[in-house]
């Protein structure tokens, strides 16, 4: 039995965490959408009301806005997928049996622990896109393997420069995906593949009919973890080109139109869609994992 | 079975191709680091130097140092603080379940996926009003802060796996909830903390958001910093090469010497804890 105090006292152990958490997660967000609906532009605030007008024009009415959008897709296409199929690749590689398995491991996850900074702003060289005499980087490398037909503009590619920071972000997120499937791969019993392969099911035919459907709730959690970075993006594509219109995001947008526009109004509407996108995802994650969990 | 044996050796020409993906951008920053000066072109940057020169490195730590320093001591207490918080409320959420505590939880861990441009602008209108902008100090605070429903979380999943009968035994003893916590949970919390540690460590040294609307100049931490050292024009390629290594080598050095518990924070956050 929990006497009366021990009741109270972890109340009161607990109470000053979650008062910061309502207050700075929730009060704030409340205090966002507040701003939202507000006509503030410039340094003082102002909250005269003006209903949806921050997101009608946002959504209807803002060329940038629509570049983000386009941006957005292309970048979470490429970057959730690329991770995907890279990160299962090295995963099913490495559950042959190699020796050195543990040593490829750790050194495909070495990326996670280091910043989207540094990342970008290694990639910002790697991904010069200066073609003739001035060229460098991948480019480079690519003209002295006589790889000519991979040479490309990287990130200044018209319309599609976004996806070369995927491929970054690829670089460093795969081995994270890879770690979550090897995960999934140990936890199917070994009797399972056993019995398959008495019964003479080849190693793919194992993979296609057993493995695959049963990583199933790792590609899940995968998808919606990956989903709501690529939503998030922000440092890397600042790391490597900076603010620029072509490769813009609403964070990016975000960002630029508060802090160096001073159109708060305009950036908290940007900031609560990307939170309600956001929500779409995580939360019916939120809700099965915690059944799951429950039910064990 | 001689021929399977063979075959398996062929799986090591993709691992092998992948292995030299990931370490391409490792390659450059060290090759382009340690060439003198004089070696440094765009034209041989994938070349090896001709010699171990110390230029770019001794020229980037001079630009960084403060605000490497800076990550230091906004770093230190950050994972510190919210460790500690982080293994109370696990503790008090996983031992002593209340009425409401499963409408609380699904709560804070939200919390810890919200995109923070949705509260940025009161951020930073809240760190104005009570003084805190532009100092490391608030830095800190918002990282304990917004650090709270992971920690509190690791804490969580780990304590709900010591079994309940421990705890039921230092009570009988007469021990109350605190004393059960100093004296029997805390001992063996150790693994939990270094995760918790570690993964704090390594998302505040790497954060950029917070820090870049909440510091000023004098209070960059080192990816402000190399971010704006990246973006100048005046401070050559070469150096920004070598400042991308230093502001990567702390959390390197981590991961290479607490690999294991580094990824067991990587799972939590997945929420396989």
């Amino acid at each position: 039995m929990i006497s009366r105090g021990e009741r109270l006292l972890s109340l009161a152990i607990v109470t000053p965490s979650m008062l910061a958490i309502a207050i700075f997660v929730y009060g704030f967000i409340l205090w966002s959408t507040r701003v939202s609906v507000s006509a503030w532009k410039g340094l003082l605030p102002d909250y005269s009301f003006v209903g949806l007008d921050n997101f009608k024009n946002l959504l209807f009415n803002d060329p940038r806005f629509i570049i983000d959008i386009r941006n957005t897709v292309i970048f979470t296409v490429v970057f959730v997928g690329g991770s995907l199929i890279f990160g299962l690749t090295l995963a099913i590689l490495l559950d042959q049996g190699l020796r050195g398995e543990s040593f490829f491991r750790s050194l495909y996850l070495f990326p996670m622990a280091i910043s989207f900074i540094v990342t970008g702003v290694v990639w910002r060289w790697l991904m010069n896109p200066a073609m003739g005499s001035r060229m460098s980087g991948l480019n480079l490398l690519f003209d002295n393997m006589g790889l000519d037909f991979l040479i490309n503009r990287w990130y200044t590619t018209p319309n599609w420069g976004i996806a070369s920071i995927a491929l970054a972000a690829i670089w460093q997120m795969s081995g994270y995906v890879m770690a979550m499937y090897i995960g999934g791969l140990r936890g199917i019993p070994h009797e399972l593949r056993e019995a398959a392969r008495v019964d003479g099911a080849s190693e793919p035919q194992i993979y296609r009919h057993i493995v695959l459907p049963m990583l199933w709730p790792v590609t899940l959690s995968a998808l919606i973890i990956l989903g709501h970075i690529s939503l998030k993006v922000f440092d890397l594509i600042v790391a490597v080109v900076g603010k620029q219109l072509p490769l813009d995001v609403p964070a990016i947008y975000m960002w630029q139109t508060t802090f160096d526009g001073y159109f708060f109004g305009r950036g908290a509407a940007i900031g609560i869609l990307l939170l309600i996108s956001v929500a779409v995802l995580i939360i019916p994650y939120l809700i099965y994992t915690l059944r799951q969990e429950n039910q064990l | 079975m001689k021929l399977a044996l063979e075959r398996k050796h062929l799986l090591y020409i993709p691992l092998f191709l992948a292995a030299v993906f990931f370490l391409v951008p490792m390659y450059i920053m060290l090759v382009t680091g340690f060439k003198g000066f004089e070696e440094v072109s765009l034209r041989t940057m994938w070349d090896l130097p001709s010699g171990i020169k110390l230029d770019n490195f001794i020229e980037a730590f001079d630009k960084l140092s403060p605000h490497m320093w800076n990550s230091v001591r906004m770093v230190v207490p950050a994972a510190i603080i919210s460790s500690i918080l982080g293994s109370i409320n696990g503790y008090v959420l996983s031992k002593y379940r209340f009425r409401g505590s499963n409408v609380i939880f699904p709560l804070i861990l939200f919390g810890m996926f919200i995109p923070y441009q949705s509260i940025l602008i009161p951020l930073v209108e809240f760190m104005r009003n009570i003084g805190l902008y532009g100092t490391i100090s608030g830095l800190v605070l918002t990282h304990v802060i917004y650090g709270l429903p992971i920690t509190t979380l690791t804490f969580y999943n780990y304590y709900a796996t010591i079994p309940g009968e421990l705890l039921e035994a230092s009570r009988i003893d007469g021990a109350g909830m605190l004393r059960s916590y100093w004296y029997i949970l805390l001992p063996i919390s150790l693994p939990a903390f270094v995760v918790v540690l570690i993964w704090q460590f390594t998302s505040a040294w790497n954060d950029f958001l917070f820090a870049v609307v909440l510091t000023s100049q004098q209070t960059w931490p080192v990816t402000v910093a190399l971010n704006n050292m990246a973006g100048s024009q005046i401070i050559a390629w070469n150096v920004q090469m070598a400042g991308s290594f230093l502001a990567a080598l702390p959390t390197l050095l981590v991961y290479i010497f607490l690999g294991n518990y580094f990824l067991r924070g990587l799972m939590a956050g997945a929420l396989k804890g």
